[in-house]
């Protein structure tokens, strides 16, 4: 009987332990929804949220993994910010590489989705295969290598000598001039992922019919059409594509090894994953590793927020 | 002019290695010798090389299987149904994006270890049923489905189920059909890691980079093994992609 009072006069202030009575009413009312959840939600809480809340946790322990971790509070994070050059040169590129990635990357992926939105099934496919084959081939990023080599061998030097334009290679991986550039036209290269699939799928999930009703209504062009009518039928992939750019552009390190070297001459390309990496995996500083872990998660969500809100603008 | 291109030349010590862009282009001497090692090696393998390739393929197939119908329920009531905690809930699995593997793969490991898990390949395919990235893209594709489509099929006396499974998930095909590669690349790739010890366990992944291991003589067959481990994926990737088709006029559905 309570329970119903509550339900109706929902607004009343009310004891907490009425207010988790009509939580617990409202709950069970969903049952069906739960039951839906349950499985991603159990699996997701063990092998998701413990590990990560574990790391958090760690974050303010000296852990070897040898020994058992030792509280040491905030010590980790006030090494971090103010003992770590090298994190701070490490966190300097990350944003670099972030602010230029990630931007570029996210209008090159949503931008050749739309171009080959309107092509024939088959032909569509095998455009999208050629654009997705340097994400889908792995390690094939290698071979830019081959490309930007040291040497005279290296296709670019050598094209560059042929031409005259320079008379000695140039050292495009270990020079930190030229590094961080390279790297970054990998990056770019290689930027046409997950974000770029969700759109190919986004954009065919659009009924057409608005399209028609949208030119009744006075749309006169294509860049009109893409603003008023094809974005904002696509926020939530719009919205999934920046988490995606956020999450990969802060967190470049994989293509960085082979190319440039781990770490690059004078950290010239260190990211604060390679960072991590250097800690957790090589030095087994696990506390600090995931004190470096927790800020870079803490500047992932600022910048999603920020991101999130441009988002909701589109299409105003 | 001709005088810095000549000097250039001289500069180069071997012409036909850098700058010709033909010699990137066109093979010489074709071969498929690669492949022939590749046989022979794959029969001197300690376990039948085929038990590889068959842990693989069911790693993979349960895997992608499991997680798309996983992700896709729990997807389904986070973007239709209104219930406590759904909106806490989809902002830790979006940020759980966000926080680095390389840290949490210890923690991860005792987890498995704490459940015995070790040495099976529950440590392997459970944990990908609740990969983020999944439950996030389906979340977004099921917000665009009409309610009164829903509606009009619990009126006629569906079951929430039958609704899911005969309504939601037709209407958001494009949508799975691009979950199913990132969850086929992630398996079809796994080396079983960490986590898997027992030789007749291991992946064809983790055969090949036994392969690959063998260093530069062996580095023509590494290629012919990359060749084949890309083959499937990209087979697949075209079939779902010429599928992705506009689901919203195909399944006749209008507000």
């Amino acid at each position: 009987m309570r329970k119903m009072a509550s339900n109706i006069l929902p607004n009343t202030k009310m004891s907490f332990s009425a207010r988790m009575n009509n939580t617990w009413a409202e709950m069970k009312k969903n049952k069906v929804s739960y039951m839906f959840l349950a499985p991603y939600a159990i699996i997701f809480a063990i092998f998701t949220i413990v590990p990560v809340l574990t790391s958090i946790g760690l974050s303010f322990t000296y852990y070897n993994i040898l020994e058992p971790p030792k509280w040491i509070g905030f010590q980790n994070y006030i090494n971090l910010l103010l003992d770590d050059e090298v994190f701070l040169i490490a966190l300097k590129n990350t944003f670099i590489f972030a602010a230029i990635t990630g931007p570029i990357g996210y209008f090159a992926a949503l931008f050749f989705a739309w171009m080959i939105n309107e092509l024939p099934p088959k032909i569509r496919a095998i455009m999208v295969v050629i654009f997705y084959a340097p994400t889908i081939s792995g390690q094939a990023y290698i071979v830019w290598n081959t490309l930007f080599s040291g040497d005279a061998y290296g296709y670019i030097n050598g094209m560059l000598i042929q031409l005259g334009i320079i008379y000695e290679p140039i050292q495009w991986l270990t020079d930190p001039t030229y590094m961080k550039t390279a790297a970054i036209i990998v990056v770019l290269w290689m930027s046409l992922g997950t974000g770029f699939l969700a759109f190919v799928a986004g954009l065919q999930g659009i009924d057409n019919t608005l399209y028609e009703a949208g030119y009744v209504d006075g749309i006169q062009n294509r860049w009109q059409e893409l603003w008023y009518i094809t974005l904002p039928s696509m926020k939530p992939q719009l919205l999934f594509g920046a988490v995606m750019s956020i999450t990969s552009s802060f967190a470049i390190h994989e293509v960085l090894v082979p190319l440039v070297g781990f770490p690059s001459t004078d950290y010239a390309a260190h990211t604060v994953v390679s960072h991590l990496v250097d800690y957790g995996n090589i030095r087994f500083e696990m506390g600090y590793a995931s004190a470096i872990a927790t800020l870079l998660f803490i500047a992932m969500v600022g910048t999603n927020q920020i991101v999130q809100r441009l988002i909701r603008k589109v299409g105003s | 002019m001709a005088k810095t291109k000549a000097k250039a030349r001289r500069r180069k010590p071997n012409r036909s290695l850098g700058g010709d862009i033909t010699n990137i282009v066109i093979v010489r001497n074709p071969s498929l010798e690669n492949f022939q090692d590749l046989f022979i090696l794959m029969q001197q393998s300690w376990v039948p090389f085929s038990r590889y390739i068959l842990n693989t393929v069911f790693i993979t197939a349960v895997g992608t299987v499991g997680h798309v119908i996983v992700a896709s329920m729990a997807a389904y009531v986070l973007a239709k149904h209104k219930f406590p905690g759904r909106v806490l809930f989809f902002n830790i699995v979006v940020l759980s994006l966000m926080f680095s593997y390389h840290v949490t793969a210890i923690p991860s490991y005792l987890t498995m270890s704490f459940l015995g898990w070790i040495d099976t390949y529950y440590a392997i395919i459970v944990p990908q049923l609740a990969y983020s990235l999944g439950l996030f893209l389906m979340k977004q594709f099921m917000e665009q489905i009409p309610d009164s489509l829903l509606e009009a099929a619990r009126i006629d006396g569906a079951s929430e189920f039958r609704v899911f499974w005969q309504i939601a998930m037709p209407t958001v095909k494009p949508a799975w059909l691009t979950l199913v590669i990132f969850v086929f690349q992630n398996l079809w790739n796994t080396t079983g890691g960490t986590y898997i010890y027992r030789e007749e366990l291991k992946t064809l992944p983790y055969a090949l980079q036994q392969i690959l291991a063998g260093g530069i003589a062996r580095a023509g067959v590494a290629a012919a093994v990359a060749l084949l481990m890309m083959s499937v994926p990209i087979t697949l990737f075209i079939i779902t992609q010429s599928n992705i088709i506009q689901t919203m006029t195909t399944s006749g559905i209008k507000e």
